[in-house]
């Protein structure tokens, strides 16, 4: 009975605020006179036992986001703090237990693990690196890890090619909770699965949530699979957070007019709601992110484009409670 | 409705070193003229390998058209065809748009070009004829600019525009049949849309027959007037639109359905999975395909294949829950996979 009452108390948000992210910018120099803007001032937080879902479009620079939050790129401005202290200022002892509290779970289950290890030492790296468990007991734990990720003791021996793609995600889910963290970072991890190993990949990130009390950024492009495993949702357009909002809140009641281009793209699979279903087509593309526009990053594409927009870039306001939007419309 | 493509038992197999995968084992179906068809299912389950074989690109070796398949283009078995008549099949009555519209442009040539290839030999234009047909062709693709990007190489182009681009290089012949495989899934959401309009948009204007490959029943619930499922590559469901959403008659079809979450439901259901993994097509099992994975699985489906029973004219389902004396099975899902 106990045991029940601690996993729904830990499967619970609470208030406090794990991760904060303010002003973050991370800039590429790519050519001589070009700069590369990945991420342009974004500013969130994520609080404790949160899943945050992010989503936009291939170089809007959501897996560069991910990436600097956990310390992996140093922003070009701006900070970082994982429970208050700044990830990229922290002193090497700190620095390195911060790798084990943040975690990141990638997109390509192909190319992120080492053909040459085998699955039991992928997944036991972590431990070894920070000296968790030894011998048996490192064993034990790795036995541990790949039942709870539903593959079994025997898979240790052997190597991520004998594996499927939804197999391997399994490995790389492993991996990350090796070392018990209290945030990771899944960046698409369901993109390159099917359709039928995706849902059991997401009911078993929501489970070990509920379970082990985690933080999840979870980002992706796929808004429906989005919307199911997110509590709040950001979306980004070139670099910039551009609205952020309650998931359910997001998807009924979208502001900002890259959103609602967003969501209508998206197919429903029912022919009768597909043919009534008006589209707001979103005219070329997203423009590159080098040397990008002064003004607002969307205005190009948007319909409701005024002379304003060409001059002052929008700032994130809280239009209603918990619903920050970054346009001039509001 | 003039009858354009009808296949007949198709059966194809890769020989492995580790055996005989047996990728697609007895599908059957037709194509009318006008029509757009969807062929929907995991990754393994044959459905590239079926277009495959009807474009005339199964290796061999280690591919194998087994004996007894029939591929019938207006009548006529197009595995009987001579070099000559390959070539005046390939391009100018049948193309195709594949997966990845990086690797499957040639990335040394201007895209203009490539385009005016295969007028030229199919039409016997002449270069420059056919350039300025090229872009025409760029234009009907919506490329902006087009006099100007078809002196451009692909890697000048984005992921849409490449996409485009192969359209323009498939249609440039006018084919009676587009074989597009998973066009869409390398791309962004906005930009798959604008992608499925312009083919919608292409099959009204030149009245092309379509079958559109895909993994994501989503895409083609606006496209596609006739849908297949495949699993292990067999057919385990068939039927228009309607009848596959809105009744759905395969336990794999349901279990599609319902594992993707749906934009517009109000609810924060569980996702229900689908337990398991495809099976090994070196040793499909004796019975039906989908039995390990089944949550309705009864003891004759492990030993007897199931029998194709027909709902209505022109719905069928390979499943034994529609046999006489099987419990009665409500289906687990409503309206296009609302819960």
């Amino acid at each position: 009975m106990s045991e029940v009452r601690i996993t729904e108390q830990k499967g619970q948000v609470s208030d406090e605020v794990l991760v904060e992210v303010k002003n973050l910018k991370k800039y590429f120099r790519v050519g001589k006179n070009a700069i590369l803007k990945a991420v342009d001032d974004l500013n969130l937080y994520i609080r404790k036992g949160e899943t945050l879902g992010m989503v936009g479009e291939s170089g809007c620079g959501k897996t560069t986001a991910g990436r600097t939050i956990l310390g992996i790129y140093s922003p070009t401005d701006g900070e970082v703090l994982f429970e208050g202290k700044n990830v990229h200022k922290l002193s090497g002892r700190e620095k390195k237990e911060y790798t084990k509290e943040a975690q990141i779970i990638f997109q390509d289950p192909y190319a992120s693990l080492n053909p040459r290890m085998t699955v039991g030492d992928i997944i036991a790296e972590g431990i070894d690196i920070h000296g968790i468990y030894t011998g048996k007991e490192r064993l034990e734990r790795v036995y541990e890890l790949l039942r709870m990720v539903g593959l079994n003791k025997e898979h240790a021996n052997r190597f991520p090619h004998e594996f499927s793609g939804g197999q391997r995600q399994r490995i790389g889910i492993a991996r990350a909770l090796a070392v018990e963290p209290k945030f990771i970072v899944c960046d698409e991890p369901i993109s390159a699965l099917d359709v039928s190993i995706q849902a059991q990949i997401v009911n078993m990130l929501i489970k070990f949530q509920r379970e082990l009390g985690l933080t999840y950024l979870f980002i992706a492009h796929d808004l429906a699979m989005v919307k199911h495993i997110s509590d709040r949702v950001a979306v980004m357009y070139l670099g910039v957070n551009v609205e952020l909002a309650e998931s359910f809140e997001l998807y009924k009641n979208p502001l900002h007019p890259y959103t609602q281009a967003l969501l209508s793209a998206i197919p429903i699979p029912d022919p009768e709601v597909e043919k009534k279903r008006q589209r707001i087509m979103l005219e070329g593309e997203v423009p590159s992110p080098i040397n990008p526009p002064v003004g607002c990053r969307f205005k190009a594409r948007c319909k409701h484009a005024k002379p304003i927009c060409g001059e002052l870039n929008p700032q994130l306001k809280e239009v209603s409670p918990g619903h920050y939007v970054a346009c001039h419309l509001y | 409705m003039e009858r354009l493509l009808e296949v007949r038992n198709l059966r194809v197999s890769y020989h492995t070193y580790a055996g005989e995968v047996q990728s697609v084992r007895g599908v059957s179906f037709t194509l009318d003229k006008g029509e757009s068809l969807a062929i929907v299912g995991e990754s393994g389950c044959g459905k590239t390998v079926t277009s495959k074989a009807i474009m005339g690109l199964i290796q061999t070796p280690p591919g194998e058209i087994k004996k007894g398949s029939e591929i019938l283009f207006q009548g006529k078995n197009i595995l009987e065809f001579s070099k000559k008549e390959w070539q005046q099949y390939r391009g100018a009555e049948v193309s195709m748009i594949f997966q990845d519209p990086m690797t499957s442009l040639n990335p040394t040539m201007k895209v203009g070009l490539q385009i005016a290839e295969s007028l030229m030999i199919h039409r016997g234009m002449s270069k420059k004829e056919a350039f300025k047909e090229a872009v025409k062709m760029l234009e009907m693709v919506n490329i902006p600019n087009a006099e100007s990007r078809a002196n451009q190489y692909p890697h000048q182009f984005s992921g849409g525009m490449r996409q485009r681009a192969m359209i323009a290089i498939a249609l440039a012949c006018n084919p009676k049949i587009l074989i597009a495989d998973e066009p869409t899934t390398a791309l962004d959401v906005t930009i798959q849309a604008q992608i499925i309009d312009l083919m919608k948009e292409l099959q009204k204007k030149l009245g092309t027959s379509i079958i559109l490959i895909t993994h994501d029943l989503g895409v083609v619930a606006d496209i596609a007037q006739k849908l297949i499922v495949m699993y292990a590559g067999q057919i385990v469901e068939r039927g228009n639109a309607e009848e596959l959403f809105y009744n759905p008659q395969h336990p794999y079809t349901w279990a599609l359905l319902r594992a993707v979450p749906r934009l517009d439901s109000e609810k924060k259901e569980d996702l229900i999975s689908i337990q398991g993994t495809p099976p090994d097509l070196i040793a499909p099992p004796k019975g039906c395909p989908f039995a390990s994975r089944c949550q309705y699985r009864m003891q004759i489906c492990d030993e007897v294949p199931p029998p194709v029973t027909k709902i209505s004219e022109t719905h069928e389902a390979a499943c034994w829950l529609h046999h006489e004396y099987a419990p009665k099975v409500d289906i687990p899902v409503g309206r296009g996979g609302v819960l």
